[in-house]
């Protein structure tokens, strides 16, 4: 069976300033999202306080828990359903973090129980995170994030055109870079930034295209992932951030596939104009592109419909992440490249593949 | 034709010992025989499966230092008192210092002499003299400082996992984390409130003098009188069953505190059908009890229990033997734990609670049934869809794929690692990226036949062509889950192992594996064409 033809010939790169704008559209709303949320987005791993999941044994809703609460001034925690329909399943969140022994989810299941009645609720989860803890566990993810960015551009900046040279120059540009900021005491995040900047400089300076286009097309998942995470009005924990790091090591798969395949082509036949190549890169390796992409999709969709409340967060990551990751590395990656190469490469050069 | 028959050996060797490393989680009861010579261990699973809790605890190992300060203070004026040395006052000051106040005509060398004797792990760290008097500030060394701290953080852990054993919960974790933080992990705990309380409990009993010369009233009005402090206790009454506090006048000065306990156990009144808690002294303690009840016989004595006084009784008469009793209205389970804290000794220091993550386990198990459905169901769709799209070959990708979740559960079962939820994520991902690596492959195959090459040299080169491109893939993948690994906590750790493993086991499979039976059947049963 196929799905894809052998010789099918879209024209991806004539799109690709449709798809560009496409792109940074869907990056902007996202960041506008972001910053509008700004500091809401932390979920209690991040920003501490304290989650207590309740199954109630009959039906209810959100205002009439709300009236529960209020015994304890509690009332105005965010409270949402949790799981599926016709379950009564909800979540009850609140900055307070408690460090006595006085235990929060007790206080909460006994208040509830004076208006719905003795063993009518049970306590499925309590996930209380002091403050102290939230900010280790954010430099946590941070300095995750951080490495997992640094280790797999230094690694393909080095694979792709088997430069291993440029790629430790990078690789010490990057440290030396970061660590006099960090010794500035510059914050994590604009330390990302930093380490992101500097590696497309380095891939600019070192005339790494294929690694520019990986980079950036690793930096738009990521981007428009957090975005999607802004406007679907979910939180960032601990387990998103896991999703995050895999869709950073995901995303760059159908990317490496579609540039193999482009350097594999460019070695057999040197008088074909460039893009022209890489277009029919992306058409003959479209067939796997959307097959893997798509095998992976099956099982993270099957993860989200059935996995339950506690994985769903990090499905959906996953999901978007695994899209938008095929979806750039035929519109980003690609195009990046061309555009080098039709501004930078030398125009003896074109002028010999043109001869 | 012996190259392939080692390469099989190789994956059958592969598959076997997987299997052995999986038999004690699949397996109901083990053979004797077996637990001699193979693994017996189960695959671990995570608190978020099983249910139960998770906590980080800090010490507050400052406050071992201030204890240690303030128990200088008390015995340097034991001392000079004893040494007829005149002094104005001597107190502790801040974390780790003591303050001593003298007369200005008194001989600095006696004192100095003194303390270099008695306390040698004090330093004068400041001499001020003014007009009337001489004020120096005294120090506990840095070094012992810092000694005190580790000590009193090892301790806390030592005693805490002593509470935790007498409570009677299956495979704690307990350990320490960083400097003062203990991370605490109780599977299957069902009354989460309760342990807090057990383990929380600083237990520091004290015995203490009740101020008599003074009234209470006066001294909630604001009127403390020097060397006395106000402490509270729980009433309960026995008719209405309110709870009230009672405020004692306390005099500072403990005379004796619960670290010469050698038991302490739960016994019923008889009289009234009360539970109380029966402590027995060691030989000093016992020395001690006996010369404190014999030199304050009429006056009452309190108990107090982390600041909070128990029960006050008036000593009738000396007593001997080093028994003594805790009365307080408490009911069976609060007496019972009251022991149980008393018998594991009192933490050096408080503990602060930093993290806590409880998981019910209906919720536990709730989260396994729709993990493991989510992985069927995941797992069917692609196993049906790569028959689907090719063939006979989908099948060889299909086993290559039950081989691949197999080792990645005996891996997780050799390197005794924790399978959690999203550990269970983890391996459905790689369901969806280990068939990858053979659409990769096959398409590769499927590109060289129609070059015109025969099914031979089209799956040499299309494996040749691709396991490159696998590689390269997956190494990215590796290196955010290696990341993972070294950041993530808990859970999340769990993810970066079965994504780890995944990864590994796939390409072992899509790219060893599958070539195999392809070879198999290529040479063996001379097949001419392929179905891909």
């Amino acid at each position: 069976m196929e799905f894809i033809k052998p010789d099918i010939n879209i024209d991806f790169v004539g799109r690709r300033k449709f798809a560009f704008a496409i792109s940074l559209g869907l990056i902007l709303i996202g960041i506008a999202a972001l910053l509008y949320r700004g500091g809401g987005l932390y979920g209690i791993d991040f920003a501490g306080g304290t989650v207590v999941q309740l199954r109630f044994k009959d039906p209810t809703e959100v205002k009439r828990i709300r009236q529960g609460l209020k015994p304890l001034g509690l009332e105005r925690s965010a409270i949402q359903r949790f799981g599926g329909e016709g379950e009564d399943v909800f979540l009850i969140r609140t900055d307070i973090s408690r460090s006595e022994l006085a235990n929060l989810s007790k206080e909460v299941k006994d208040s509830l129980e004076k208006v719905y009645g003795e063993n009518t609720v049970t306590v499925e989860r309590v996930e209380m995170v002091g403050p102290k803890v939230g900010k280790d566990l954010r430099q946590k993810a941070l300095l995750a994030i951080y490495y997992a960015l640094l280790f797999i551009a230094i690694y393909i900046s080095g694979r792709f055109e088997l430069k291993w040279m440029p790629a430790l120059i990078m690789a010490g540009a990057l440290i030396l870079g970061v660590y006099a900021l960090r010794t500035a005491g510059v914050s994590i995040p604009m330390l990302i930034l930093a380490a992101l900047v500097i590696t497309m400089a380095c891939c600019w300076v070192l005339r790494l295209k294929f690694a520019l286009g990986a980079v950036t097309a690793l930096i738009h998942d990521v981007l428009i992932t957090l975005g999607a995470f802004a406007i679907a009005n979910k939180e960032f924990n601990l387990t998103v951030v896991a999703a995050l790091l895999t869709i950073i090591g995901y995303s760059l798969n159908d990317t490496i596939i579609v540039f193999d395949r482009i350097r594999e082509n460019l070695r057999k036949s040197r008088k074909r104009d460039f893009a022209e190549v890489v277009n029919s890169s992306i058409n003959q390796t479209l067939s796997r592109t959307i097959l893997t992409s798509g095998t992976t999709l099956i099982v993270v969709t099957a993860l989200f419909i059935l996995g339950g409340g506690v994985i769903h967060d990090f499905a959906f990551a996953l999901i978007v992440g695994v899209v938008v990751g095929t979806y750039s590395s035929i519109f980003v990656a690609s195009p990046v490249l061309i555009a080098w190469e039709a501004r930078f490469a030398s125009p003896q050069g074109r002028a010999r593949r043109r001869r | 034709m012996k190259d392939l028959r080692w390469r099989a050996a190789l994956v059958l060797a592969v598959l076997v010992v997987a299997l052995v490393y999986l038999l004690p989680t699949v397996g109901q009861e083990l053979p004797s025989w077996w637990v001699k010579f193979f693994p017996e261990e189960k695959i671990h699973l995570g608190l978020d499966l099983q249910g139960g809790m998770h906590l980080i605890l800090e010490v507050e190992n400052a406050k071992a230092v201030e204890n240690t300060a303030e128990r200088f203070a008390q015995e340097l004026k034991d001392e000079l008192g004893s040494g007829h040395i005149r002094f104005r006052l001597v107190e502790r000051q801040g974390e780790d210092g003591v303050r001593l106040l003298l007369p200005q005509d008194q001989d600095w060398q006696q004192v100095a002499q003194l303390i270099k004797d008695k306390f040698p792990l004090l330093e004068v760290v400041d001499r001020k003299v003014s007009q009337e008097q001489l004020q120096v500030i005294l120090k506990i060394e840095a070094d012992q400082v810092r000694h005190i701290k580790k000590l009193a953080v090892d301790q806390g852990l030592e005693t805490i996992r002593n509470r935790i054993d007498q409570f009677g919960v299956s495979e704690p974790d307990i350990r320490t984390q960083g400097e003062n933080r203990v991370l605490i992990q109780l599977p299957g705990i069902k009354d989460p409130q309760r342990a807090i309380d057990l383990i929380g409990k600083t237990a520091l009993l004290e015995f203490k003098l009740v101020d008599e010369q003074q009234s209470v009233e006066e001294a909630l009005k604001g009127k403390i009188p020097a060397g006395d402090k106000i402490y509270y206790g729980r009433r309960v009454d026995p008719v209405t069953g309110q709870v009230s506090r009672n405020a004692y006048l306390l005099k500072d000065r403990t005379l004796l505190t619960g670290e010469y306990l050698t038991n302490a156990e739960v016994r019923i009144d008889t009289q009234y059908n009360r539970p109380y808690v029966a402590l027995s002294f060691d030989d000093r303690g016992a020395k001690l009890f006996e010369k404190v009840t014999g030199d304050h016989v009429k006056e009452r004595l309190a108990i107090v229990l982390d600041d909070n006084v128990y029960s006050a009784p008036t000593i009738q008469d000396r007593i001997s033997g080093g028994n003594a009793i805790i009365e307080g209205q408490f009911t069976m389970e609060e007496a019972k734990d009251l022991a149980v804290v008393l018998r594991a000794g009192s933490l050096p220091a408080p503990v602060k609670i930093l993290e806590e993550r409880t998981v019910g386990p209906s919720l536990g198990r709730d989260s396994i049934r729709k993990g493991l459905f989510s992985m069927a169901a995941g797992g069917v769709l692609v196993v049906v869809f790569m028959v689907i799209y090719y063939g006979s070959s989908g099948i060889i990708a299909d086993m290559a794929l039950v081989l691949n979740i197999i080792l990645i559960m005996a891996g997780l079962a050799a390197l005794r690692a924790t399978l959690t939820l999203p550990g269970i994520a983890g391996i459905i991902l790689t369901i969806g990226m280990a068939v990858d690596a053979n659409v990769l492959i096959f398409e590769r195959v499927r590109e060289e036949l129609r070059l015109g090459k025969t099914p031979r040299a089209a799956l040499d080169s299309g494996y040749s062509k691709a396991t490159l491109t696998i590689l390269d893939a997956n190494v990215t993948t590796l290196i955010a889950a290696i990341v993972l690994f070294q950041f993530g906590t808990g859970p999340v750790r769990g993810f970066a192992v079965t994504l780890s493993l995944g990864i590994i086991a796939s390409m072992f499979t899509a790219i060893f594996g599958t070539r195999l039976l392809f070879d198999y059947l290529l040479q063996k049963r001379r097949m001419k064409t392929l179905s891909i």
